[in-house]
């Protein structure tokens, strides 16, 4: 018995060793064919690049919550914009904090708020959890336009992004043979950033919080028998996915130099829930996927509309309309996403062929066929087809 | 009253039952029993409409109603009563009734007549007429949802465990009246219980399932008589 | 003293509207356990569909009656295509789903009916009436709106209240299978219900237009004033939904006139949360334990 669960508890060992070195490669490699991407694309890209690069942070962050831990959140463009305007605060001039400390900073203080509003949101479910996050999108730019002297009202605040350091500098001139760009600076860094948080990501949802997040979205009531603290559980995903959203904001604020209530209507929040849904719910992938299609999507479809015949106005109105009825069909069809959905198609297949191949060997083989590459979109809640949330069948 | 012939039912990839059929004779109740996952909840399921069957016959009277929606079942003379869980808490214990009554095959308003019927047979349920149906014990619910499944003034009644939880006196006291509406109405009851032997002293017939197949089909007597298949199937 | 009972009265008014969107969430919440947060977007359109009958040269009142039949038709025609399918699925998906028809409605208004400010028409005055020799803030329309919402509200309590089919609505929100059992078409209660709230909406949302600019985003916000209130009042009565709005008007009226309207959406969140926090079956509940 002894042996046997020292050798379980080497093999967990080992396995998430493994799982490291993994996300530590996928990281590695990201890094460099961002890099690789970066200096191969014009300036105009760049600008678009470090959008996607801050809708896919965030979304990350929020597919974390929704898809992992089971918890909806319309507020996360707000939680954004905690991010942006701390960094507005400490990026007045040119020889502002550095990037870094600035950085750190906007995740410091939307982490604070992501607590507050976690530890209330943790005892919401479904719908009132979406109507009060919701309230929290309506509200937040509110607080920006009342403290007008210190958050710059409508106008918003203005940012002087840093230089690039001279060893980016070098860098790029040595790898690319170019001049480093201010835009591609900056891109440079939403990017790094991208591949940090998603790396800190990926490595808590495979880690025992991961799990716990999962149990608590999975039921409740075993969650809390097998000892695991719900409310507990829940703020802290919580507060790592506002973590997120403070990087995304910090960052949007960088690339679009200006912290203003605009940025952070309604519209952003909905963007990114519609991003964590097409791509599919708890994905980090997916939410990456999504993101890259709500960034590129858009001018796609608005020179379709203009070749249509549309006005200028009505054309930027189409994208928003594909993306939405995407989302719809997403989940009236397909709720594990598309890139859910693609995967687990290849996932299946390959698991059927695997089956057949070892039926064919006829060996029995112990243990049921695992993949590793079957990532968290296996269990995502929108898949499951849990007919007991309603308050219907809960009866005394 | 009621014929079920060659049913077969599945969920999913999971057959529920296999071939069943029985028949559960008009002025007559007839019980069916078996342990927990024998299939008496998907038969009650599959009769009242709630679930498609594969195969096989259900026949009501005269008319077949195996692809009939469960909506549709009072209007042809069938009332199903859920367990007593099935109150509708919200409602109050009239407006409970009231819904049963909507359901009778020739509509029409519910009077206060037709109310005046369920409270002769049920008083305690003129006493809590404007009380939440949520409110009421083990014993008020099944009351009420009999009382219920009455206002449609069916022909055949299912009744779905109606001793789950319920003290040894209220379950004898509901079964006598059971008796009674069969004696008095002609009313044809199906009894699904797990609580062979109380169904068993009060059924004229029974039909024993067990994982989804009819394994045994006789007088009630008969069957409560059997120590063989009482041990196996019934526990008692 | 005077502006005492300007914000009083501008915040009746104004609670009155919250109230009648109050009042078709609570609908659609009471026949399908959802909220629909689509509601604002769906009652934006209808009265697009107002403006456009105005326009074209026909009466308010016609163009008052098309959007009324318009929601109608609108929301029974989303519970049947669209949110008929998420039945049964975890509620997280419903939710999604409303929010994914506000994405589509919203840009679809803005392809259709254009993307600006277009000014829309009041039947009655909107110049506060004279006490005396002085102005109060209560208008010919806003009586209108007061009036319109209280008598919708003894529509509703009288349909669900006194007649069989509100029953047969109740029935089947509370439990849908039992419902079914007794030979009740749920599915046609739920479409109703989806049809009615939205009629409640598109009223509300002319309400809210009337001698103002309507956009094709002016019902976002009023999407979080209308939940407030509903959960104020306890999501699951139309009563309970106009006293929630009317309190919660009440109150943004005084934190926008004494603090700053730019607050007021944040003044509702902490509500919100007060409410849910301190008394989540609503103000009027009695008891506390409630999963919200």
């Amino acid at each position: 018995m002894a042996a046997a669960a020292a050798r379980t508890a080497r093999l967990r060992t080992a396995l998430s060793e493994v799982t490291l070195l993994r996300h530590l490669v996928g990281a590695a490699l990201g890094l460099l064919l961002v890099v690789l991407v970066l200096s191969a694309v014009d300036d105009f890209r760049r600008v678009q690049l470090a959008e996607m690069a801050y809708l896919g942070i965030a979304a990350g962050g929020l597919t974390v919550l929704t898809g992992l831990n089971g918890q909806l959140s319309l507020g996360h463009g707000a939680l954004m914009a905690f991010g942006a305007y701390t960094t507005a605060l400490l990026l007045p001039d040119r020889d502002g904090v550095p990037l870094v400390v600035v950085l750190l900073a906007a995740v410091a203080v939307t982490v604070v708020v992501g607590a507050l509003v976690g530890v209330a949101a943790a005892r919401l479910h479904g719908p009132y959890l979406a109507g009060a996050t919701l309230a929290l999108a309506v509200a937040v730019p509110g607080i920006a336009l009342y403290f007008k002297e210190t958050l710059g009202g409508e106008q918003g605040l203005r940012i002087i992004v840093p230089e690039a350091p001279t060893w980016a500098d070098d860098a790029t001139f040595f790898v690319t043979g170019q001049d480093l760009t201010p835009r591609g600076w900056i891109a440079f860094v939403a990017w790094l950033t991208l591949v940090v948080t998603y790396f800190l990501l990926a490595n808590l949802s495979r880690s025992r919080v991961g799990r716990r997040w999962r149990a608590v979205r999975d039921d409740e009531v075993a969650a809390q028998l097998a000892g695991i603290d719900l409310a507990r559980s829940r703020v802290s995903a919580f507060m790592v996915s506002a973590a997120a959203a403070g990087a995304a904001g910090a960052v949007l604020a960088i690339a679009v130099r200006l912290a203003a209530p605009s940025s952070f209507t309604l519209n952003l929040s909905l963007t990114l829930l519609a991003a964590v849904v097409l791509g599919g719910l708890g994905s980090l992938t997916g939410a990456l996927t999504g993101a890259a299609l709500l960034t590129f999507l858009p001018q796609v479809v608005t020179d379709l509309g203009r070749e249509a015949g549309l006005d200028d106005i009505a054309a930027a109105e189409l994208a928003p309309l594909v993306y939405g009825v995407v989302m719809v069909l997403v989940i009236l069809l397909a709720p594990a996403g598309l890139f859910g959905t693609a995967h687990r198609a290849v996932v299946t297949r390959r698991t059927r062929r695997a089956l057949a191949a070892r039926a064919a060997d006829g060996r029995a083989s112990t243990g049921a066929p695992t993949d590793g590459s079957a990532g968290p979109t296996d269990s995502d809640p929108a898949t499951r087809d849990s007919t007991t949330t309603t308050r219907e069948g809960a009866q005394p | 009253m009621l014929t079920v012939d060659r049913l077969t039912v599945s969920y999913g990839p999971i057959t529920a039952l296999h071939g069943v059929s029985f028949t559960a004779a008009r002025g007559e109740i007839t019980a069916v029993l078996g342990a927990n996952g024998a299939g008496k909840t998907t038969l009650l399921r599959t009769l009242s409409g709630l679930h498609r069957a594969d195969s096989g016959t259900i026949t009501l009277g005269d008319e077949p109603i195996g692809s009939v929606a469960a909506e549709r079942m009072p209007a042809l003379g069938m009332a199903h009563v859920p367990e007593g869980r099935g109150v509708i808490t919200e409602l109050s214990v009239e407006e409970n009734l009231r819904l049963g009554g909507l359901g009778r095959p020739q509509g029409g308003k519910v009077t206060d007549a037709d109310l005046q019927v369920a409270y002769d047979l049920f008083p305690v349920l003129a006493d809590r007429r404007a009380q939440q149906a949520g409110t009421l014990s083990g014993g008020e619910r099944q009351m009420l949802v009999i009382g219920r499944a009455l206002m449609a003034r069916p022909q055949l009644l299912l009744l779905d465990e109606p001793s789950l939880g319920l003290a040894p006196r209220i379950v004898a006291q509901i079964f006598a009246l059971l008796r009674d509406l069969v004696a008095d109405r002609g009313l044809s009851v199906l009894l699904v219980e797990q609580n062979a032997r109380s169904a068993l002293s009060v059924a004229d017939h029974g039909v024993v399932l067990d994982l989804g197949r009819v394994v045994a089909d006789s007088d009630a007597s008969a069957l409560a008589a059997d120590d063989q298949l009482r041990h196996a199937y019934l526990g008692f | 003293m005077q502006q005492l009972l300007n914000t009083a009265l501008g915040g009746l008014t104004l609670g009155a509207v919250y109230a009648a969107f109050a009042l078709a969430l609570v609908l659609i919440w009471r026949s399908t356990r959802v909220v629909n947060f689509a509601q604002a977007p769906m009652a934006m359109v209808t009265t697009f569909i107002a403006l456009v009958v105005i326009d074209a040269g026909y009466s308010y009142w016609l163009g008052f009656a098309a959007a009324l039949v318009s929601g109608l038709l609108l929301g029974a025609l989303l519970e049947r295509l669209v949110v008929r399918h998420v039945d049964g699925k975890a509620e997280i998906n419903a939710v999604i789903l409303t929010l994914g028809l506000f994405i589509v409605l919203h840009s679809l208004a803005a392809v259709v009916f254009g993307n600006e400010y277009r000014s829309f028409p009041a039947p009655f005055g909107i110049r506060g009436f004279e006490v005396g020799d002085r102005t109060i803030a209560l208008t010919g329309f806003g009586v209108f709106t007061l009036v319109a919402v209280l008598v919708v509200m003894g529509l509703l309590v009288l349909l669900f209240r006194f007649t069989d089919l509100g029953l047969k609505m109740r029935a089947s929100a509370f439990n849908a299978e039992v419902a079914r059992l007794l030979g009740v078409q749920v599915g046609r209660m739920k479409t109703l219900g989806w049809a009615l709230a939205s009629l409640v909406g598109s009223l509300a949302g002319l309400l809210i237009a009337g001698g103002s600019l309507v956009h094709p985003g002016y019902m976002d916000s009023i999407v979080v004033y209308g939940f407030v209130a509903a959960v104020l009042g306890g999501l699951d009565s139309p009563a309970g939904a106009v006293v929630g709005g009317l309190v919660l008007g009440l109150s943004l009226s005084f934190v926008s006139g004494y603090v700053g309207s730019q607050l007021v959406a944040l003044a509702a969140l902490l509500i919100l949360m007060l409410v849910l926090m301190l008394k989540p079956g609503g103000l009027f509940s009695s008891t506390t334990a409630r999963r919200v």
